[in-house]
């Protein structure tokens, strides 16, 4: 077994795929009783322990989720807070069973890093933010700004690289910390502010001293779409993962909510919806679960739409609307693999 | 009839001594108005004060919110917003240890905190003390991870805030302090294999900075572990924090050891005392005394190095702190948040100061210079 360790770290050291444990991971949950998720340890509006110290977020509710079809309780979950750097190791050593911590979907920590992504729960990218006073309507009249920038992280790679493809020039103030990064903008240190989209308008909604002063350009200079991953060689948790996050999307696609997912599974005529929820089909059973895995995640956690308002949406100091996030069939990205 | 010029014939009353050298004005002269630089300092001084103190005594109490207020009330302030500790204080103070069960963390760390102040007394050293810590430090454990007489159980992922700040803290002094004691005599000694064991780890761990241990401690090990198989956590974290402050300490207290004379050694040798009796009677209570400042030196370090664990994800004071001003609603108050931690971590270090101060007075009664 310690061989088999030592193989898997210089698999992981030498940006190989780890090995094959077909499995393996439904029944360690199962016989745990909890699933263990990597969350981020506070990011406002994807995971962050409130006053009491539980745990909210949209990063958070997927794992609720997972819980409720896995486990049958959203409440089951082990939260293994993780730092940047800590992410990918506790997945590869088995420390987690999923990482749903706003981790970008890139080819090289898809291809290297003995993970596969599953599917996009939150798709982002970098904007910037610019004083209304300013005149600017976009990036690209920017040339020669002095830009606010937080240090070593690939937004500071990202600005960089726009303005030079633009053949534009910037003055970057770099800072250390989001708290220092912030307040310099709102001093007036520099005339914009970037980071990503959703985070700037968090910024705008709660910190800024009176957020009509300021406005977010409608340029998105990087796509950084996040979601959840799990390790390499277990297809069977793959699956469960990637259908339950379809499951919250198709809900919110056919109108299951919360609020009504008792009275459709007992009424509704419409075969998609009586799939869902078990009433017809042996969707569940295919997954490795039973057949009411999807109505348990409904009732316990909601749909897409419910998880994604109670967490950022507009009523929320993060405060964004869903645009990209919004359903394929209003104008979005979102768009679930039919459950049939 | 006298040739001398002048007699004295009565002895004369004392003078008031001049007015400007007593009392008020005579201490102000000699204190801050001696000449004609010290004047300037005085009043540059006095300038900076006027300038700076009002402005921050109406920012910290005056205009500041207190008690359970809302965001939107801080926002209207001008002073500080302490709001955010009273609605935060919970998560701060004790991570995501779950709510309701917050009074076993409050007496955990009274146990912690006993044990600690029962020690510092000289009376109480006495071999029965190591079984108080023993008791001690399992009451702590179990009330914190329950599982028993209607206790729920906790598991330590969830312990965070103070208990664990001060956990770290406490065990990694309580442990690294004997350990770092044999890797003093180890360098020391003659038997050139414990020597170069003692020598090669000493001059590792003190190679390299702590979050490096950290580090290592918490993504190479995990890695070299098979699937499913982890070390916990915390267990991680606090062997890092001992191995680290015990290689700082056994050098000074080896400083202490190089400070004994030749004829102690030989002394104690002559009356017949064996390697172990003649350190733990003659040598090492001599050596220690000498080393006091230096090794509450190097325990305060270690008490707010605990703190670096939040690069590992521990939710110690720091992170829980962190944690706890990223709220949207009240992250713009972060420098309270900041404020309230400091002022717990002073006052746990000069504690420690002022306890070194009480026992080198105790000690140092025949080498004190005034």
């Amino acid at each position: 077994m310690r061989l088999t360790g030592l193989a898997v770290a210089a698999a992981a050291l030498l940006g190989v795929s780890g090995p094959a444990m077909a499995g393996a991971t439904l029944d360690a949950v199962k016989e745990r009783g909890a699933v263990r998720c990597g969350v981020n340890s506070g990011l406002a509006g994807f995971s962050i322990a409130d006053s009491q110290g539980r745990w909210t977020g949209l990063d958070v509710d997927v794992c609720r989720a997972i819980a409720a079809a896995v486990v049958e309780d959203a409440e089951k979950v082990e939260w293994v807070p993780l730092s940047a750097q800590q992410r990918f190791t506790a997945l590869q050593s088995g420390e987690v069973d999923v990482l749903s911590r706003n981790t970008t979907w890139t080819l090289t920590r898809d291809a290297s890093l003995g993970l596969h992504f599953t599917v996009i729960t939150f798709y982002d990218g970098q904007g910037f933010m610019v004083p209304a006073n300013l005149g600017v309507d976009s990036a690209k009249d920017l040339s020669g700004a002095e830009v606010c920038v937080q240090s070593g992280t690939t937004t500071e790679l990202n600005l960089a690289d726009y303005f030079r493809a633009n053949g534009m020039e910037f003055k970057p103030v770099v800072f250390e910390s989001f708290e220092e990064s912030k307040t310099a903008f709102f001093n007036g240190r520099c005339q914009v502010y970037t980071t990503d989209r959703s985070g700037l308008a968090s910024l705008r909604a709660s910190d800024a001293p009176n957020p009509k002063d300021y406005v977010i350009l409608p340029e998105a200079i990087s796509k950084e779409p996040l979601g959840p991953a799990v390790r390499r060689g277990d297809d069977e948790w793959f699956s469960i993962v990637k259908w339950v996050i379809y499951a919250t999307i198709e809900a919110e696609e056919y109108g299951v909510t919360q609020a009504n997912v008792d009275e459709l599974k007992a009424n509704s005529e419409n075969p998609v919806v009586q799939r869902l929820l078990g009433v017809s089909g042996e969707m569940g059973k295919l997954l490795g679960l039973d057949n009411e895995w999807a109505y348990r995640v409904i009732k316990q956690v909601g749909n897409y739409g419910e998880i994604y308002d109670r967490n950022v949406g507009p009523d929320t100091p993060i405060g964004l609307d869903r645009g990209m996030n919004d359903l394929w069939t209003r104008g979005g990205l979102m768009y679930a693999m039919p459950i049939r | 009839m006298s040739d001398r010029a002048y007699v004295a014939e009565r002895i004369l009353p004392d003078e008031e001594p001049p007015a400007a050298s007593i009392g008020f004005v005579g201490w102000l002269r000699a204190n801050l108005f001696d000449g004609f630089w010290n004047s300037m300092l005085t009043v540059a001084a006095a300038l900076i004060l006027i300038r700076f103190v009002p402005p921050l005594v109406d920012w910290l109490f005056l205009d500041a919110v207190w008690g359970d207020a809302p965001p939107d009330a801080c926002r209207e302030a001008a002073g500080a917003c302490w709001a955010v500790i009273w609605e935060k204080h919970r998560l701060i103070l004790f991570g995501r240890y779950p709510y309701q069960e917050h009074w076993r963390p409050v007496l955990g760390m009274a146990i912690l905190i006993t044990l600690v102040g029962f020690s510092c007394n000289r009376a109480n050293w006495r071999a029965w003390l190591v079984g108080a810590w023993a008791l001690g430090l399992a009451a702590f454990f179990a009330l914190m991870w329950g599982g028993f007489f209607g206790l729920t159980f906790v598991p330590n992922v969830l312990w965070g805030g103070l208990p664990l700040t001060l956990l770290l803290a406490i065990i990694g002094i309580v442990v690294a302090f004997p350990v770092s004691m044999l890797l003093a005599l180890g360098r020391r000694s003659h038997m050139p294999v414990i020597r170069a064991i003692c020598v090669c780890y000493i001059e590792l761990i003190r190679g390299v900075p702590l979050i490096s241990l950290l580090f290592m401690a918490s993504f190479m090990l995990p890695l070299f572990m098979p699937t499913g198989v982890n070390i916990d956590a915390m267990l991680r974290a606090q062997i890092a924090i001992i191995m680290f402050s015990s290689a700082y300490l056994a050098e000074v207290i080896r400083g202490g050891l190089q400070a004994i004379p030749r004829g102690q050694f030989e002394a104690a040798e002559a009356i017949g005392l064996g390697y172990w009796k003649m350190q733990r009677l003659v040598i090492l209570p001599q050596a220690i005394r000498l080393v006091i400042p230096p090794i509450v030196n190097t325990f305060i370090g270690l008490f707010k190095d605990t703190s670096l664990v939040a690069i590992v994800s521990l939710t110690d004071l720091l992170l829980a702190t962190r944690q706890a001003v990223s709220d949207p609603l009240w992250r713009a108050y972060f420098v309270e948040g900041y404020i309230f931690i400091a002022i717990i971590y002073f006052c746990f270090c000069y504690f420690m100061s002022k306890y070194s101060q009480y026992l080198e007075r105790q000690f140092y009664t025949g080498q004190t210079r005034n």
